[in-house]
């Protein structure tokens, strides 16, 4: 086993940034908006830091796909502790359309090309909410998936995950090479400290293009309109059961 | 996006979900730091603090002002250490991070946007201590105390003013009588920064009174030291939780090894020091300033009066305008500075400038962020009073107003000798 373990990184607007919807319904507002790493990849890289660590794995390497900007959300992540970093270069115009079928196809070649022997995402991105790309990037490879997870195990050629499921929680056991996805539970992440930071900077991060790795970026999904969810309407304040009765009568609910 | 709200309902049975944990400050106003001209570095740096202070500082930063105390101090010295952060400009061989005037004043600047206090007390053990046993010590010294001071063991601090002696330090009459290989310190020392918790403290004193400032020497004092004591802790009206108080010498012995510099050259080893602090204190009232932009800002959009957000009103909108240029220019100013001492090129002039024109400006902006909060900026329980009480110190502390303007003033007579 190559020992290698490829971790994607998501660069997205902060979480405590109040989202505004652009003037003309096409998406949200980016320009001079704060970004930072998705806080599941922030988990998902503390994870795989945590096993180099632990010397289960050798080297952990930062993916992230977009333009120029990302490289500061791969920065971060060698600063966490990643080894190296690849930014899949896509431009704003493509970036618009990127979604998680295109980001699992490019993940499954370079998994190919790197010789990973697991992928750790986080489970979802805060913008999009998908929660599609570590499950598709399985089925690309065909390899098995541990996802929701809040707790890794590796175990020579398997992987242990405690999964947090409806019910609960699961624990499975699969074979390696695997992809797994991060859950708010499975680790603290680490700060990235100031020596880490000037360390980071000696490490490299290799520019690709999807078109070397033979991937099609079109996508067959348009977004056709983007709103701000509506206001939340005052309620009323019902005196009785029967009074509750009639105005559901009324509003044509029963 | 609506994710983190269902998130916060899974997790209810457990405790406080990270995320929710390391967001609490509330402060996402973003920094133009371009237009400030940071390196991506330095702004990577930035964010890296701002998050490490969201968890470490702001939960804490009111009720160390209400207590007058910070209870996780030691604790978050050793975060502190841990990050890297206390020896900040210190060579990377004594355990420092090796980095620069203008990263050390990014640091100073976010922690002050949390807690103005505790940045004072870390400004005064980073900068006031670290830094000049960096620029004085020998190796002996450097390799018994940076250590410590650097992991967060040990608190430093530095003593120079007197009760008598403020404005006019170097009339301090704390004497150092030399008795063999020992100096023997007798006087006091007054309002100093984390002297009721420093483990390792520079005090400066009169080995050779007659000869005024050509007779002050710098010493390097440990807590435990026989014959040095501290008074009780100061009830301040601002910088609350950043312990202050009297220093006591009676008889103190101290080993000739301890000078820190050259014997009698103490004012010089002051007085350099003194043109790096105010550089580096000035990030305080910079903080300060975009505390008040944080909290009333949003408020002005929130509260309503006669139909309207109130910050839709002209003379709010003034507000927030005369509020943040002044802070725009103060930072520009304070960086450019920075830069400068960071290739060599230290100006006592703009050092005393910045700090003047950085300090006096936050305490106008945090009157106008109380009068932006109207009644509420008169409660306690908005922080726009402790931002008003803390910036007012740095117009006192590190020189007061009026000696940063003589010295400007002297600058240019010297000019025109």
């Amino acid at each position: 086993m190559s020992g290698r373990v490829l971790v994607g990184v998501k660069r997205v607007i902060d979480y405590a940034v109040k989202i505004r919807v652009k003037p003309d319904h096409s998406g949200v507002v980016t320009e001079g908006v704060k970004h930072s790493m998705n806080p599941f990849c922030e988990i998902a890289v503390e994870e795989a830091v945590k096993m180099k660590e632990k010397k289960l794995i050798k080297e952990v390497v930062a993916v992230s796909c977009g333009p120029q900007q990302v490289q500061e959300t791969i920065r971060t992540a060698l600063a966490m502790g990643a080894d190296r970093g690849i930014h899949v270069e896509v431009s704003a115009k493509e970036y618009e359309s990127l979604g998680p079928l295109q980001v699992s196809k490019i993940l499954a070649a370079l998994a190919k090309k790197e010789e990973a022997q697991l992928i750790i995402l986080g489970k979802q991105a805060i913008d999009g909410d998908c929660n599609q790309t570590g499950q598709m990037t399985a089925a690309l490879l065909d390899w098995p998936q541990g996802t929701f997870a809040s707790e890794v195990t590796l175990e020579g050629g398997h992987v242990k995950v405690v999964r947090e499921i409806d019910g609960g929680l699961e624990t499975i056991k699969i074979n390696t090479p695997a992809v797994l996805t991060a859950d708010l539970r499975l680790n603290t992440p680490r700060y990235a400290t100031l020596p880490n930071i000037m360390k980071a900077k000696k490490k490299k991060i290799a520019n690709v293009k999807p078109a070397d790795l033979g991937v099609e970026l079109a996508s067959k999904l348009q977004v056709l309109r983007v709103d701000a969810p509506p206001q939340r309407e005052a309620g009323v304040k019902v005196e009785s059961v029967a009074d509750l009765v009639a105005k559901l009568k009324e509003a044509g609910t029963i | 996006m609506f994710a983190l709200r269902s998130l916060s309902r899974l997790g209810s049975r457990l405790s406080v979900p990270a995320l929710a944990r390391r967001g609490c400050s509330g402060s996402a106003m973003a920094l133009d730091d371009v237009v400030n001209g940071l390196t991506e570095d330095q702004i990577q740096l930035r964010n890296s603090v701002r998050k490490f202070l969201a968890e470490k500082l702001a939960p804490y930063a009111d009720e160390i002002d209400k207590k007058n105390e910070f209870a996780g101090m030691r604790e978050y010295w050793k975060d502190m250490g841990e990050m890297g952060l206390l020896g900040i400009t210190a060579p990377v061989e004594y355990g420092g991070t090796g980095l620069g005037y203008l990263e050390h004043v990014i640091v100073i600047e976010e922690m002050s946007r949390v807690s103005a206090a505790i940045a004072l007390s870390y400004g005064a053990h980073s900068n006031l201590c670290v830094n000049q046993l960096v620029r004085h010590g020998n190796e002996e010294q450097k390799e018994k105390y940076m250590p410590k001071l650097v992991t967060g063991e040990h608190v430093g601090a530095l003593a120079m003013s007197e009760p008598n002696a403020g404005s006019d330090v170097v009339s301090m009459k704390l004497k150092a009588e030399k008795k063999g290989d020992y100096y023997v310190l007798n006087g006091n020392k007054f309002w100093i920064t984390n002297g009721p918790d420093a483990d390792v403290l520079i005090v400066y004193g009169k080995t050779n009174p007659a000869a005024h400032q050509k007779g002050i020497t710098a010493f390097i004092i440990e807590k435990g030291m026989p014959g040095f004591s501290t008074a009780q802790k100061l009830d301040k009206l601002g910088m609350r939780g950043s312990n202050t108080c009297e220093l006591v010498f009676e008889d103190c012995k101290v080993p000739e090894k301890n000078i820190l510099g050259p014997l009698n050259k103490g004012v010089y080893v002051m007085m350099s020091g003194l043109d790096i602090e105010r550089l580096v204190l000035a990030a305080g009232p910079i903080g300060i300033m975009q505390a008040v932009l944080d909290f009333s800002v949003p408020y002005l959009h929130v509260r309503e009066a006669f139909g309207q957000k109130i910050g839709h009103f002209q003379l709010m909108q003034g507000k927030m305008a005369d509020m943040y240029t002044r802070l725009s220019a103060c930072r520009q100013y304070l960086y450019n500075v920075a830069r400068a001492c960071d290739q060599g090129h230290f100006s006592a002039m703009d050092c005393a400038g910045v700090i003047l024109y950085c300090a006096e400006n936050a305490t106008q902006v945090a009157l106008d962020g109380i009068q932006c909060l109207g009644g509420n900026g008169y409660i306690n329980d908005y922080p726009m009073g402790r931002f008003l009480r803390d910036a007012k110190l740095y117009e006192i502390g590190a020189g007061t107003s009026e000696v940063r303007r003589l010295i400007i003033g002297r600058a240019f007579n010297a000019m025109y000798k």
